[in-house]
């Protein structure tokens, strides 16, 4: 030992926090399940999991809420690395709503929202009958995420009650709950953009491309940057045009600007991180359709 | 174990690292704003988040409300008010910092607790023009309940009594005798506006008289490395892990101490012994594990392990209980009464458990105790739980991990109340020895009625610890025993703890290798915190080599009481003087880790005084020491 001092850097401090919960996770509840939405936090949550249950399998599987409108490399990434990892992966749509054709354009992005992330996920928690259910929030991104608990109590419908959550002291995670009501649970809730970016290096996680720069053909819209592929509508006026951008965070592709960036390598995203002045979430649009609008939607169940 | 793998992991020298602190006032007091204020400042509020604050202020060009970033919910940012405990993020080039902003009103004293539990550090705010509110004492308290060592008072609102040092001095004066009772390592004030600025991120010009640190300057400086318990080993299972024949593995993570392959363990509570023989993780194997890392033990018997068991070295073991002692802080509207039945979570262990004898509450507000039979919504009092089942116990001032542990209400399955043990009787664990670590009957801080300046008016001096510190041969003793006699002959009440001497009988249990250094530093500073308690001037003569072991020595006795004190004779100079004969036998490796020979020596960086003991005579070095001490030591405070 030497003169060394036995202390853990922030990174692997986050590591053994975040390992323990999904220990916790995995021996008090019956049928845990991952949210994985084939970001970064998710390929964050991943790895995690396979070094809290090494050598052993993943105990839980993965879920996908498909809202049917995410970047086509999402998809072909998530099957990849999810066929890799040798992980369970379930995939769920709303499906009456999209063969009702919803979609933000015609619904505007609190409905559509509603229709196929909160109403999908609950759904798709119902027919699970999952009691636990591991999402990569972080408290950092959104300041509702913030009042956020690592085991957050959810009602029979879902329902987040801010004002009531259990008091969470130490790592002591009261996992208790009657049948029918579930909990939401947040490993990564004390990790920063940015530490996730590291530990990506740290570790040699794959991510979807979609995060580094390279040109591509977007529309500006409202302030934001978004993406002209072929299903994307082009509003009267509207010219798509090529530029050199990146996305800082995913979701669906309607919804999700991009940023002015050249960082085509994760070291150069984490010099750029170090650097912005924005936050993180400034690119996702449903954060401010309306005042609150994260709570609200997070009253509602979703994540 | 320098060559251990994990010591890639390990911090290096300049890399940053985390800092936990609570914030705690009462309504009004600005703590949303003073939060506001440090991410502003430090620039960890972004443009987007400015600019829709900059939409939300009541008229154009008015100052930024700054408790907004951190109101998080709807309700809060109608009503002004802070709601549930908001965590919050930022960074500077020195440290990370996690903030948990935790509300002020009596009725959501649990969330300060949850706040506080985490925390390495509560900064208590106190506004200037109000003075010292009932709320400021109760925060205090709770804080010091939850075992947070260090505490910072931000006196706020300065600008509103014009920057007055007296506002300042009387409310630091009044507090610190207050808060001395609760035993706080390290009680600092500050005197700041979160609205204007002044102290919090920069110094301010408007306050000449105050010439301390920022607050943030403060916080990035103030030493907590020391804080993990790195002496006794504590592993509670959390999950067996057993994909197929080949493997069984345990779970964990290290809440305390250090554990290699090779180890013999005990495991809790079958009280069967065996030995660690890998410590997995998904890379290579480690060769040693300390907290927090989550891993994976294997022991080399196939012994009966499940959830909630506890892995130690069984020659220190955490007492096996059938009740525990605690203070327990409860959360919930029905109340604790005596007889109820709940369940414990502690570690990974959920035991039931009945609500025995409630031994008092506490007043918080006075400190005072007041019988009861039951503790409500937001009451703390002492308690003693009968378990239905046993816990493997440790005292929460030792070990935050395993004397820990939250109440649960069976019937709404609510997290009720949080629990501190504070008994710890010396029992061994089944099938074992008593003749490790055990420690002593129903410890508990009691305050007492005598405070430190009484004792030091009636012996007219302020205590003091002169820290020798230098190699073997330095003269630590020589110059220890002669500042001693001038000091007495001065008519001061002095006293040497001598390394040597006290290895004959407080530390003899102890050897050389940076462990047992360490812990004989930590010995040797709880018997001199002790003294100077008592008021006595104490001159320590120690190696004491490491710089992290010298600065942990300065927190168990206070930096103001610390007076480091550098013996600068090198290694040549001690080798030719050898007074004890000892370098001759290092050089001849008849002694292993020999400190200049075999062991490293770490120069103070910034000691309180340098003595040429390699050049000057003893009578010079003691001289120029007596004078520097007796400045120090004269003046009662």
């Amino acid at each position: 030992m030497s003169t060394e001092v036995l202390s853990l850097s922030v990174l692997r401090r986050l590591e053994a926090e975040s390992i323990h919960i999904l220990r916790e996770v995995a021996a008090e509840f019956e049928r845990p399940v991952l949210m994985y939405s084939v970001g970064k936090d998710s390929s964050v949550l991943l790895r995690l999991a396979q070094k809290a249950f090494h050598p052993g399998r993943i105990p839980f599987p993965l879920l996908h809420i498909d809202t049917a409108y995410k970047f086509p490399e999402m998809y072909a990434f998530r099957d990849r690395v999810c066929a890799e990892a040798g992980v369970e992966l379930r995939v769920l749509r709303n499906e009456p709503a999209l063969a009702a054709d919803a979609n933000p354009w015609d619904l505007g992005t609190v409905k559509c929202c509603g229709f196929l992330k909160t109403q999908g996920l609950l759904d798709a928690l119902r027919a699970g009958n999952y009691d636990a259910v591991i999402g990569g929030a972080r408290r950092e991104e959104e300041r509702s995420r913030a009042k956020e608990r690592i085991f957050s109590f959810r009602d029979r419908h879902g329902q987040w009650d801010p004002k009531n959550q259990r008091p969470e002291l130490w790592n002591l995670y009261n996992g208790r709950i009657q049948p029918g009501e579930s909990m939401r649970v947040f490993p990564l809730s004390n990790w920063t953009e940015v530490d996730v970016w590291r530990y990506v290096a740290q570790e040699g996680i794959e991510v979807v491309p979609l995060y580094f720069a390279t040109e591509r053909e977007v529309v500006r819209r409202g302030g934001q940057i978004i993406p002209a592929g072929a299903k994307t509508r082009l509003l009267p006026g509207e010219r798509s045009e090529r530029l050199l951008v990146r996305y800082r965070t995913l979701g669906c592709y309607p919804c999700t600007g991009a940023v002015a960036s050249s960082a085509r390598t994760v070291g150069e995203i984490i010099t750029e991180l170090e650097q912005t002045r924005f936050s993180e979430r400034v690119t996702r649009v449903i954060d401010h359709d309306q005042d609150g609008s994260m709570e609200q939607k997070k009253r509602e169940g979703y994540f | 174990m320098a060559t251990g793998r994990t010591g890639a992991d390990a911090v290096q020298a300049r890399e940053p690292d985390l800092l936990r602190f609570t914030t705690a006032g009462s309504v009004d007091d600005g703590k949303s704003t003073l939060i506001g204020r440090l991410l502003h400042d430090a620039g960890a509020i972004y443009e987007d988040q400015l600019a829709a604050l900059r939409g939300k202020a009541p008229v154009a060009g008015a100052a930024l409300d700054l408790a907004l970033v951190t109101d998080g919910l709807r309700a809060e940012r109608e009503q002004g008010i802070t709601i549930d405990v908001a965590y919050r993020y930022f960074a500077t080039p020195r440290r990370r910092f996690i903030i948990a902003d935790t509300p002020g009103h009596v009725q959501y004293t649990r969330n300060m607790a949850t706040g506080a539990s985490t925390a390495d550090l509560a900064v208590i705010l106190i506004d200037a023009q109000l003075g010292i509110q009932t709320q400021s004492k109760r925060h205090a308290f709770i804080v010091s309940l939850l075992g947070v060592p260090r505490v910072v008072v931000a006196v706020n609102k300065m600008d509103l009594v014009g920057y007055d040092a007296a506002v300042f001095e009387r409310i630091r004066d009044e507090y610190g005798a207050w808060a001395a009772r609760l035993g706080f390592a390290d009680l600092v004030f500050i005197p700041i506006s979160a609205l204007a600025g002044d102290n919090v991120v920069t110094g301010s010009g408007r306050m000449p008289w105050y010439d301390g640190p920022s607050l943030l300057t403060h916080l990035e400086h103030v030493y907590v490395a020391g804080d993990a318990n790195l002496i006794d080993f504590r592993f509670p299972v959390q999950r067996v892990v057993r994909p197929d024949q080949s493997f069984r593995g345990y779970a964990g993570q290290v809440v305390s101490g250090v554990v290699r392959p090779g180890d013999e363990v005990v495991v809790l509570p079958s009280g069967l012994r065996t030995r660690v023989t890998r410590i997995v993780t998904r890379g290579p194997d480690l060769d040693y594990a300390f907290p927090p890392q989550s891993v994976t033990l294997c022991l080399a018997d196939d012994v009966d392990v499940s959830r909630g068991d506890m892995i130690a070295h069984p020659r220190n073991v955490p007492v096996v209980e059938r009740s525990v002692e605690a203070m327990v802080v409860w959360m919930a509207d029905a109340p604790l009464a005596e007889g109820r039945t709940y369940m414990i979570k502690h570690t990974t262990r959920t035991v039931k458990a009945a609500c025995g004898k409630i031994a008092y509450r506490v007043n918080p507000d006075t400190l005072h105790r007041e019988q009861a039979t039951e503790l409500g919504l937001n009451e703390i009092g002492r308690v003693r739980m009968t378990l239905y089942q046993p816990l493997f116990v440790d005292e929460y001032r030792k070990n935050r991990a395993t004397g820990s542990f939250v109440l649960i209400d069976p019937a709404t399955n609510a997290t009720a109340g949080a629990g501190m043990t504070i008994d710890r009787r010396a029992s061994p664990a089944p099938g074992d020895v008593a003749d490790g670590l055990q420690v002593a009957t129903n410890v508990f801080r009691q305050a007492s009625r005598v405070d430190a300046a009484e004792r030091a008016r009636v012996l007219g001096q302020a205590p003091l610890t002169v820290w020798l510190t230098g190699l073997s041969g330095s003269g630590k003793s020589t110059v220890a025993h002669a500042l001693e006699r001038r000091l007495i002959d001065a008519g001061r009440a002095c006293f040497v703890l001598d390394g040597d001497n006290l290895r004959h009988g407080l530390t003899r249990d102890l050897g050389f290798t940076p462990q047992a250094r360490r812990e004989n530093v930590r010995r040797v500073a709880e018997a001199a915190k002790l003294m100077n308690d008592a008021g006595l001037v104490v001159v320590t003569a120690l190696i004491s080599p490491y710089e992290e072991d010298r600065a942990m020595a300065r927190e168990i006795i206070g930096p103001e009481r610390f007076f480091e004190t550098y013996l600068a004779a090198g290694v040549d100079a001690c080798e030719r003087r050898d007074p004890k004969g000892l370098y001759a036998k290092a050089r001849r490796g008849e002694i292993p880790d020999f400190t200049g020979i075999s062991a490293p020596y770490e120069v103070p960086a910034a000691p309180a005084i340098e003595l040429a003991t390699g050049t000057e005579s003893v009578e010079q070095s003691v001289e120029a020491l007596f004078a520097a001490v007796l400045r120090r030591v004269a003046q009662p405070r």
